[in-house]
């Protein structure tokens, strides 16, 4: 399929690059540590480029194997987890890694399945809706629109919700020893995080087999070979035997005749891997990044002497939104939802709203200024990233959300929000990130993400079933 | 705007998703190809990019052929042939 490149996109994409650019070398000049804020840019702006190429969407990889029986995208998030493990954990042996396992429960699990459905009705994961936004889709921006909203809302809801909150979390949360101005004990998310999640155990599968998540050994054999690299592999055998093996045995059965052997079948396998090539290939080049992005943050902390970008901020005179802790939100990896929340969580606090009296954003990941937050300036680049990427391809095209889309967007944003918060983050920070470094929480929350697919694949065939039924009402089709 | 199914001719259907992202443009073809009968052909019209990996993938893993992709200006046209 030949496609024509208007001359107007190349300029684009070279104003795009340009400005970052830009914005890299100005910063740079001013002071040596906004080093440490492009150095996120540059990583989210290589995100975005991955992933438009790739069609890089976790929200796809399941829905369209349940929804249309599409494994291509599952086959290609397999291959960049596990690509990832092998990048990241070898970061991890050299005890340069940015990476905190999250506490393990059932949790994950309920979050995942909420998230899940959230990305079949927005049409996008977290990720994939930064990208798509790229592509200009303005649906897909409304879905990050609701995503942040819903976060910094959800975090801060007290009053009636305090009824919710059982009294054995509250009394938890009330021994933790959080400073006053948290208020620790007013909040349903608060008491959530501090008096049940705070309270589950922290475990990766290196542990589990009594090695190191620092050492070689417990790098790459336990926490990248046993937890991902076995799972994966038993995930995509059985996309194979469910999805795939029907249609290619009759294709197979059709070129060649007689029997399917054994060695027929370990084809049909490596040819589902091979077909999803361009996610694939975007999954490797995902994975590398990944990994060195940890490498390269972590090198930027040694050279500065900081262990969070909020001594950064301090220093350069950005105080404003400053955790207790004094930090900020800096994770040294791709994430993406937490820097979401943050700017409405300091929009609402520049309106007057006190957003510093919780933990998630008073103490732990602060609500500094978006223009200054590393977070944003990476996600901001990965939108900038995919945009080059899709002006590129002559896939660049502005599309205003109509009402039937924006309905489901704001849904789906608001159901991810609410997943993301419950997990401590989305398909890239609670599932990729996690699962890739052996935390045990990361494949919890997305045998959750499977089921809440399943079901919003259910919900959306009812919905599109009723639409075509009534489109196609007047002709002789099979009804 | 919204999505229409017309018919073009005798046995030439025509489906228009434009405007609509994932996973609308799939869906729709999948149950629209489920519905039309063997021989005929369904015009398939969406802007979405990454509906054009799925829809591909899905008329190979069917034995549905696509018998021409025009893509111009962000927008796609499969003519899918029902196996």
């Amino acid at each position: 399929m030949e496609i024509a490149i208007p001359r107007k996109n190349i300029i684009w994409a070279y104003v795009i690059v340009g400005f970052f650019g830009l914005v890299s070398v100005i910063t740079f000049a001013m002071h040596e540590y906004y080093a440490y804020l492009s150095a996120y840019l540059w990583f989210g702006f290589i995100y975005g480029m991955c992933l438009q190429y790739g069609r890089f969407c976790f929200a796809s990889a399941f829905r369209d194997l349940f929804a249309v029986g599409v494994p291509r995208m599952v086959v290609g998030i397999m291959i960049a987890t596990l690509l990832f493990a092998i990048t990241s954990n070898l970061v991890a042996a050299t005890g340069w890694s940015t990476f905190h396992a999250a506490p393990v429960s059932m949790h994950a699990l309920i979050a995942g399945l909420i998230f899940g459905v959230g990305m079949v009705f927005a049409g996008g994961c977290a990720s994939g809706s930064l990208y798509k936004t790229g592509e200009g889709n303005g649906v897909s921006l409304l879905v990050i629109l609701s995503i942040s909203a819903t976060q910094a809302l959800f975090v801060d809801w007290g009053g009636v919700f305090n009824k919710f909150v059982p009294a054995s979390w509250h009394e938890s949360a009330l021994q933790k020893g959080l400073p006053d101005s948290i208020n620790v004990g007013d909040g349903w998310v608060d008491q959530y995080l501090a008096g049940y999640v705070w309270n589950q155990p922290v475990k990766t599968y290196a542990q589990t087999l009594g090695m190191q998540d620092d050492t070689l050994t417990g790098a790459l054999l336990g926490n990248a070979f046993a937890g991902v690299f076995i799972p994966a592999v038993i995930i995509l055998a059985i996309v194979y035997i469910f999805w795939v093996r029907k249609n290619y045995i009759k294709k197979i059965s059709a070129e060649k005749g007689g029997s399917i052997t054994y060695k027929d079948h370990l084809n049909g396998f490596w040819s589902m891997i091979m077909a999803s090539k361009r996610t694939s290939i975007a999954g490797l080049l995902l994975g590398i990044a990944c990994g060195l992005q940890m490498f390269v943050i972590e090198g930027l902390r040694m050279k500065f002497g900081v262990k969070n970008a909020g001594t950064i901020l301090e220093r350069l005179g950005h105080d404003f939104g400053i955790s207790a802790k004094g930090t900020v939100f800096d994770p040294g990896y791709w994430y993406v939802t937490t820097q979401e929340a943050q700017w409405v969580g300091w929009t609402l606090q520049k309106l007057g709203l006190n957003n510093m009296d919780n933990i998630y954003f008073g103490w732990v990941n602060g609500i500094p200024n978006p223009a200054m937050n590393p977070a944003d300036w990476m996600s901001v680049a990965l939108i900038g990233g995919a945009a080059v990427m899709a002006l590129l391809h002559g896939e660049f095209k502005f599309k205003a959300p109509t009402r039937e889309l924006a309905f489901w967007a704001i849904l789906g944003g608001f159901f991810m929000g609410i997943g993301s918060r419950l997990a401590l983050g989305c398909n890239v920070g609670a599932f990729f990130v996690r699962t890739a470094m052996g935390d045990m929480s990361g494949w919890l929350f997305g045998l959750g993400m499977i089921g809440g697919a399943f079901i919003g694949v259910k919900i959306f065939n009812w919905y599109t079933e009723r639409k075509m039924a009534k489109e196609m009402a007047g002709f002789d089709l099979d009804l | 705007m919204a999505m229409t199914f017309t018919k073009k001719e005798q046995g030439i259907y025509s489906l228009d998703v434009t405007g609509y992202v994932c996973p609308h443009p799939q869906i729709y073809t999948k149950k629209a190809l489920e519905k039309i009968h063997g021989g005929d052909v369904l015009e398939v019209t969406f802007d979405n990019p990454s509906s054009s990996e799925s829809v591909s993938a899905m008329c190979d893993s069917n034995g549905n052929e696509i018998i021409e992709k025009i893509a111009e200006g962000g927008k796609f046209t499969f003519r899918i042939k029902k196996a």
